[in-house]
């Protein structure tokens, strides 16, 4: 059970940093590699706010801030310059941008992990069961953030343009859409998503490297592709599937060490059995 | 004035030239047709007037303003959109979302509901259809809600690129009546065909482009009458 509520909660962690992946893929069709160290980002801004001003509440607001304007400008500098450039350019800009990111990390903080305390709310018993508040409160908040991510997505202007501007960017910008003001929301959203996950990730695991964004970075990546990338349900899904299987396997000590190759060979299972993803759609190239 | 004005307009795709400094222009009111062959660059015309396609040299004039180098998303506003080839509707959205996302540029959310209603009396497949995926429309039931979806806008000019292309004979049919009937309502209408006699049947002047170049231009009358035409275009 606590296992279980545990899984979830991580799955809804990686579920936040997948979303970022996956609507950034299906709108700007690149793949964000950056988008990992934003968690970084976050990470590092919720420390230094603790340690000015000892208050948590104003570490969490700062750090969806600083990622939100971290991300706009990203794509502003990086990426929107590359629009219509080869993929595989603008993939290496992504990763030489998450190399730029860490290595500003690194020159600020140094390479040696900081520890971080946030506050804990101790643990709460659920029938015979103890389970940490925080990681209900994961739970919670990541499950109220998802539901109104997708209620924007379906009901508000915004949101239909963003699925308009994924499907066809030229038949948007016919509707009268500003394809590249959208495109910027998108990375905002994303990036101010990647910020909660910061705050979930060090409740969980309170200490800081500038690399502290790669794993759950590319396990989230891997929860996006398995959920079909692009599709905002399917982040979700992946998310959640991929943090329960981390956690279960976890909780069997024979199984444990091998728990990242699982969740990998996962990633190739799906790919082959398959290719677009458990909720990806086949979508048609348009030029 | 003339409500649209393009001079001398090239358009180059790479190192190949696809416009060859082609001006024409259609005044408020009319219909114009650009008819030619396939790969004659009407497509490329036309997407280069909405800043789809990046202009090389010439201008662009719309109701006296020069949007040659205007972003699309803009010229919408102004008041002039497009039926792009290929109806290119939202397949993923309903089709009631794809009406929404034709009025993105009105606030009126009252306009707009009272708009989805006339557009589904207009064409009653769509109120029938409302909460369908777009994607699972016919062809020419695509077509239809592409056009309701430009027409959600207001626009002044409307253009159409090949809406009767692989429609059935009675769709065909339906397409040149709401385009006539619309432009009674008061649009002017820039219209790209392959079907000349068609297009030529409705508009009031014509332009025929033959390898990014306009070798003939007059009256829709003028060029139903024309043996050349008659021999290229109207199988005659
Ligand atoms: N994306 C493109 N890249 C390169 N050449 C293109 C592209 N689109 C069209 N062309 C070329 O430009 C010319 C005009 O095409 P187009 O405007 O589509 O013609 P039409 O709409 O009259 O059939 C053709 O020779 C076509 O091959
Ligand atoms: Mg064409």
């Amino acid at each position: 059970m606590s296992t279980f509520i545990d899984g979830l909660s991580l799955g809804a962690i990686y579920a936040l940093i997948a979303l970022g992946y996956t609507m950034v893929y299906g709108i700007a069709k690149m793949l964000n590699f950056a988008h990992g160290d934003i968690i970084m980002v976050g990470a590092y801004t919720i420390l230094t706010t603790l340690e000015l001003t000892g208050n948590p509440y104003l570490a969490i607001a700062f750090s969806i801030v600083i990622c939100t304007i971290s991300g706009v400008v990203i794509e502003k500098l990086a990426y929107k310059p590359l629009r219509g450039a080869s993929p595989l350019a603008v993939l290496i800009t992504a990763i030489g941008v998450s190399f730029f990111l860490q290595s500003i990390a690194q020159l600020i903080y140094g390479s040696k992990s900081r520890p971080i305390t946030l506050p804990d709310f101790g643990k709460m018993s659920i029938g015979s069961q103890e389970i940490n508040v925080n990681t209900v409160i994961t739970l919670v908040v990541g499950g109220i953030i998802m539901a109104g991510l997708t209620l924007f997505v379906k009901k508000t202007n915004t949101g239909r343009a963003m699925q308009a501007v994924s499907e066809d960017k030229g038949a948007a910008l016919l509707m009268g859409v500003n394809v590249n003001r959208i495109i910027m929301i998108t990375f905002a959203i994303g990036s101010a998503l990647a910020a909660f996950a910061s705050l979930f990730y060090l409740m969980q695991i309170p200490s800081i490297t500038p690399t502290l964004g790669s794993m759950p970075g590319i396990k989230a990546f891997t929860a996006a592709v398995i959920g079909g990338i692009g599709s905002i349900p399917g982040a979700m899904l992946g998310g959640v599937l991929l943090g329960l299987i981390e956690k279960i396997c976890l909780s069997i000590p024979a199984i444990g060490p091998y728990t990242t190759a699982i969740e990998f060979s996962l990633l190739i299972i799906i790919l082959l059995v398959k290719p677009i993803g458990i909720l990806g759609k086949k979508i048609r190239e348009k030029v | 004035m003339a409500l649209l004005e393009v001079k001398n307009l090239e358009v180059f795709y790479g190192m190949i030239q696809a416009i060859r400094g082609i001006s024409f222009e259609v005044n408020e009111g009319e219909i114009v047709t650009l008819i030619g062959a396939n790969g004659a660059g009407k497509t490329t015309t036309m997407q280069s007037i909405m800043g789809l396609i990046p202009i090389k040299k010439g201008t662009v004039t719309y109701n006296g303003q020069d949007i040659t180098k205007v972003p699309g998303h803009k010229i919408v506003r102004m008041g002039m959109t497009q039926v792009p080839e290929g109806r290119r509707i939202f397949q993923q959205l309903t089709v009631y979302d794809n009406l929404l996302m034709g009025a993105y540029t009105i606030d009126d959310k009252k306009k707009i509901q009272q708009d989805i209603d006339e557009i589904c009396t207009r064409f009653e497949i769509l109120g029938e259809r409302k909460n369908q995926i777009a994607g699972t429309l016919s062809g020419g039931e695509q077509q239809m809600l592409a056009m309701g979806r430009a027409m959600m806008s207001h626009p002044k000019l409307l253009m159409l690129d090949e809406p009767s292309m692989g429609l059935s004979p009675i769709f065909v049919d339906k397409v040149f009546d709401i385009i006539k009937d619309y432009h009674k309502s008061g649009t002017t209408i820039l219209l790209v065909e392959q079907n000349a006699k068609k297009a030529l049947s409705i508009a009031d002047r014509a332009y025929v482009l033959e390898t990014g170049s306009i070798s003939l231009s007059g009256t829709a009358t003028d060029l139903l009458n024309d043996e050349a035409v008659k021999k290229a275009y109207l199988g005659a």
